[in-house]
């Protein structure tokens, strides 16, 4: 522990930092080079084979579990972009009180308290479980994480471009899209990627309002890990993985600080 | 251009209004109305067929009761699964804070350009599927993996029976430490990267051993970026369910599981409400800690 702050030789912290590393990285490692692996048992190597894929490509039920949510992604990124942008730059703007407490205890509370108060909400609506009741539910908890990353985006901005434009004589409306709106817009698409990673990747509140009938990805995996373990998991973790990887360059060549400062 | 005032102040509210209104009401009712239901569905009785009994009888009199958080208070069961998550929560948490503090102090103090990719390596496999991370401990920690032969081999050599790792206490705990470390290292990173290096360097001056500053300089410092990851990573551990669901064995049960039971298997509403309440109130008690606690003091120094 004394070597905890040796700032000139930090040769104590490296180790443990190395150790963390790996620690961090080597369980995922594991997974994608089993999902190449020629063999039912996830424990030892037996040779390379692309079996899983195209086992996982033939498997009608995860595809239609990946068109599900894909689409769910696609409807819940659009929507909360739209309500969270709206949510960020409300609360960049004016003094307000219940809205920053909306858009921020979804975030701050266990996620199962979220999915099972939706589940007693629909029931109770009758809105039948299913895609609807998932897509209106993931809509709901990716608002706070679009709205603040506007916001971080919005206090970054130097304000004085917007009031230009109005001392220029444009409309409040336009000042917003012609300036303020570019501007922040790597903000929006950043918050709408990750929008998107969310909800795909979300197991805890799918779980609570999917019903019986629809099916997502997590879930298919969930299912999947309970049941049998094959290596047809190391597969679909292993494409899930890579998609997300290439959504999170994308948003940070767009948005550089946006997803570290949320 | 001149306007009446209250005409542009009308404007104003009006814009306000309309920016704000959208996603306000969708979180009232998709994240308000909700917990207020399940707040009253708490108090009712559970339907025949699963689901919610009506509120009112065939009399017409109202059909409410307490006997649901009696039957919390009453059956030690519950109290006790409850205890064991909050433990569950508190040692994930505290190895957290271990494994985290190294690597954020070791980050913060990087040159400036090796800062953000270090960072980035610790969000990115949060950002892989939270499932797929639970599931791969299921491979490493599994009977046939090499970590569990190896460990058994050196036991063999003291003389000790073979162990099983995975389906115990201990993967649960790893798998709650493996999925939450990023929530302890970013808060605290962010904390410690703000530090002024000329206080560490004050107190070599002055002949503090480096055990001195670390404990008398850094870690006072630091306090808020620890308390802020404890919170982070104690609420989320004490509301899980998919971790002691996939990596724990019978008996590794954490509220989370009994609730989602109450839920989806014996379709007990209203004591899973009850369940939740409890959850729901330790996790604001949580986070009404680690606000105060981490509330901003005066500078002391200077």
């Amino acid at each position: 522990m004394a070597k905890l702050n040796a700032v000139r030789r930090p040769l104590g912290l490296w180790l443990v930092a190395l150790f963390v590393y790996a620690f961090l990285y080597v369980p995922l490692i594991i997974v994608v080079v089993y999902s190449f692996n020629d063999s039912q048992l996830n424990a030892e190597w037996v040779g390379f084979t692309l079996d899983w894929y195209r086992k996982l490509f033939n498997d009608d039920e995860m595809l239609r579990a990946a068109g599900n949510s894909l689409m769910i992604a696609l409807v819940a990124s659009a929507v909360s972009t739209l309500l969270g942008t709206m949510a960020g730059f409300a609360m960049h703007r004016y003094k307000l009180k219940l809205l920053p407490l909306l858009v921020l205890t979804p975030i701050a509370i266990p996620e199962i308290l979220v999915g099972v108060s939706l589940l007693i909400f629909f029931v109770m609506l009758n809105i039948t479980l299913g895609l609807v009741s998932i897509t209106l539910a993931h809509i709901a908890f990716c608002i706070g994480f679009v709205a603040i990353v506007v916001r971080s985006r919005l206090s970054g901005m130097d304000e004085s471009l917007t009031e230009a434009a109005r001392d220029c004589g444009a409309t409040p409306m336009q000042a917003f899209r012609l300036v303020t709106l570019p501007l922040i817009m790597p903000g929006v698409v950043a918050g709408a990627l990750m929008a998107f990673t969310l909800s795909i990747d979300d197991f805890v509140i799918t779980f609570f309002t999917a019903g019986a009938n629809a099916s997502t990805l997590p879930l298919q995996i969930y299912s999947m890990i309970k049941i049998a373990v094959t290596p047809e998991v190391n597969a679909v973790s292993t494409l899930l993985m890579g998609l997300t990887l290439l959504l999170i360059i994308i948003a940070s060549k767009l948005a550089p600080n946006a997803l570290r400062s949320s | 251009m001149n306007k009446p005032v209250s005409k542009s102040a009308d404007r104003g509210r009006l814009a306000r209004w309309l920016i704000s209104g959208p996603p306000l009401f969708y979180l009232l009712l998709f994240f308000a109305i909700p917990s207020l239901i399940m707040v009253f569905a708490s108090v009712r009785y559970a339907g025949d067929y699963g689901g919610l009994a009506p509120v009112f009888d065939e009399a017409g009199k109202l059909n409410l009761t307490l006997e649901n958080f009696q039957r919390f208070t009453s059956d030690f069961i519950y109290t006790a699964i409850f205890l064991k998550s909050l433990m569950y929560a508190v040692i994930t948490t505290c190895c957290c804070l271990l494994m985290a503090y190294p690597l954020a102090l070791l980050i913060a103090r990087s040159p400036k350009k090796y800062r953000d990719l270090l960072i980035l390596l610790v969000i990115l496999p949060f950002w892989s599927n939270f499932l797929i991370r639970v599931y791969a401990w299921m491979i490493i920690l599994g009977p046939q993996s090499g970590l569990t032969q190896a460990v058994n081999y050196v036991l063999g050599l003291v003389g000790i029976e073979p162990v099983r790792l995975l389906f115990t206490a201990f993967s649960v705990i790893v798998g709650l430490v493996y999925v939450h470390l990023p929530f302890m290292v970013l808060p605290l990173y962010a904390n410690l990267e703000k530090h002024d290096p000329a206080l560490v360097d004050a107190a070599q001056d002055l002949g503090a051993s480096a055990w001195q500053r670390f404990w008398r300089i850094t870690f006072p410092l630091s306090l808020p970026g620890v308390y802020a990851g404890a919170a982070l990573v104690f609420i989320p551990a004490l509301g899980i369910f998919a971790v002691s669901d996939i990596l724990g064995g019978t008996g590794s049960d954490m509220i989370g599981n009994v609730i989602k039971q109450q839920f989806l298997e014996t379709r007990d509403w209203p004591f899973g409400s009850v369940l939740s309440i409890v959850l729901t109130v330790a996790a604001l008690i949580a986070a009404g800690i680690a606000v105060l606690v981490a509330r901003p003091r005066r500078e002391t120094h200077g």
